[in-house]
């Protein structure tokens, strides 16, 4: 079937780039379609429990559209949020397994957030919009577009809290241990949860600052 | 009785959902344009975080927890289904939302005019999930805990709705920089609400 579609449309044709591309920038998941916010908050404190969830985001977003997309012509139209969130839960619950089994802490760290993957809406959002009528290349492509949009926005977000509110990045020491001598004290501020709203108003006024189209007008 | 008032205004103050735990934010920040439409949707997550949870609870303490089967037969002390906890939960949710919409409709139509648009939105709000599984988290121990718990966390979610969009309409009169319009201004608002929610934090119940 892989070899029908390369003689109609090369794999990496441009329409395909840029399913891949946009939503990293100016169609990104959290900054301008406003969604997947609660799990991408939640999490960023430290680095690698971002890392993790950014992973575990990339494999099931991009695991349920390919499977929507498939099943897109026999489901019928009534049913298919219950069908959407069984699928999205059953790979949820594989993550959920494969974390607590290989990376306990991080799954403790996690705690319910990998739960909620499942009402994450970046998924539903694109399973809806463009899984439910695309064919399922370009429904893995935009899948792991869009969870890779919501996930430099998380990296980027847990580097600068776990930097400025411990002094350690991926829990090694980066601050020097001279500095505290000469007083300077970790940002404890920047560990509890209302910073990372602050920090990712940042990103929307620098992002928006560069791309004069994504304004709003109100 | 004592502990099931703590847990509920615990749950609305010190462990808001939105400021402490960021639950609900999609619909959070979508719907909060004006004051009417976000009492609309506040209703509604009280109502259905104060049935789901509870029934949540039930299904957890009688099908999922560890050993919870015993009451069929003492030869299922050690069946462990805990890891369908969330197609489980989802489910209810899914239901409950469907069933509370049937039903809104059939005996209160004026309820379901102010609340109807917004029930199909609350089965992907992760605040109602959010907060089934934070109930099976602290392993609260009878069914009147988990029943304020979920009320709490609603009344919890509905003062924060309201509380930004009241700001939201007054911004609109402001002169905010032009690429924090909208949403980065209501990110940054957030975060400044929640500040003052912390402070909350010390309070001991």
């Amino acid at each position: 079937m892989s070899k029908e579609k390369k003689d109609r449309e090369p794999l990496f044709s441009i329409k395909n780039r840029r399913l891949l591309t946009n939503p990293l920038n100016k169609d990104n998941p959290i900054t301008v379609q406003v969604l997947g916010i609660c799990s991408a908050l939640a999490v960023t404190a430290k680095l690698k429990p971002s890392f993790v969830m950014t992973l575990s985001v990339i494999f099931v977003m991009a695991m349920a559209n390919v499977v929507i997309s498939l099943l897109r012509n026999g489901v019928p139209p009534r049913i298919r949020i219950i069908v959407q969130l069984v699928v999205i839960a059953s790979l949820v619950i594989i993550v959920d397994q494969f974390l607590k089994a290989f990376v306990f802490d991080v799954s403790k760290q996690l705690s319910v957030f990998v739960g909620l993957i499942i009402t994450n809406c970046i998924i539903m959002g694109r399973l809806e919009a463009f899984a439910m009528s695309n064919k399922p290349w370009p429904a893995f492509l935009d899948g792991v577009g869009n969870a890779m949009g919501y996930g430099w926005i998380l990296i980027v977000v847990g580097f600068f809290r776990e930097l400025f509110g411990s002094g350690t990045l991926w829990g090694y020491q980066v601050v020097p241990e001279g500095f505290y001598n000469f007083g300077y004290e970790d940002n404890g501020f920047f560990i509890l949860p209302p910073m990372a709203l602050i920090l990712v108003g940042i990103i929307i006024w620098f992002q928006r600052a560069k791309n004069r189209d994504l304004i709003e007008e109100s | 009785m004592q502990e099931i008032f703590n847990i509920f205004v615990k749950s609305i103050f010190v462990d808001n959902m939105v400021f402490a735990y960021f639950l609900g934010m999609c619909s959070y920040l979508a719907v909060s344009r004006t004051v009417k439409t976000s009492v609309g949707l506040g209703a509604a997550v009280i109502f259905v975080l104060g049935i789901t949870v509870p029934i949540d609870y039930l299904i957890n303490e009688y099908l999922l927890a560890p050993g919870a089967l015993i009451w069929l037969s003492p030869d299922f002390a050690d069946v462990d289904l805990s890891f369908l906890t969330f197609i489980m939960f989802i489910a209810v949710i899914a239901s409950m939302v469907q069933l509370v919409e049937m039903i809104v409709e059939k005996f209160s139509p004026t309820l379901y005019n102010s609340l109807g648009i917004f029930l199909p939105l609350i089965a992907v709000n992760c605040a109602i999930l959010g907060g089934s599984l934070f109930m099976q988290e602290r392993e609260y121990s009878n069914i009147g805990q988990a029943i304020s718990f979920g009320l709490g966390s609603g009344v919890g979610w509905f003062l924060a709705i309201v509380g930004i969009a009241a700001i939201r309409e007054k911004i609109k009169y402001s002169n905010v920089p032009a690429p924090l319009r909208g949403l980065g201004i209501t990110f940054i608002i957030t975060g400044l609400m929640g500040i003052a929610f912390m402070s909350f934090l010390g309070i001991e119940l």
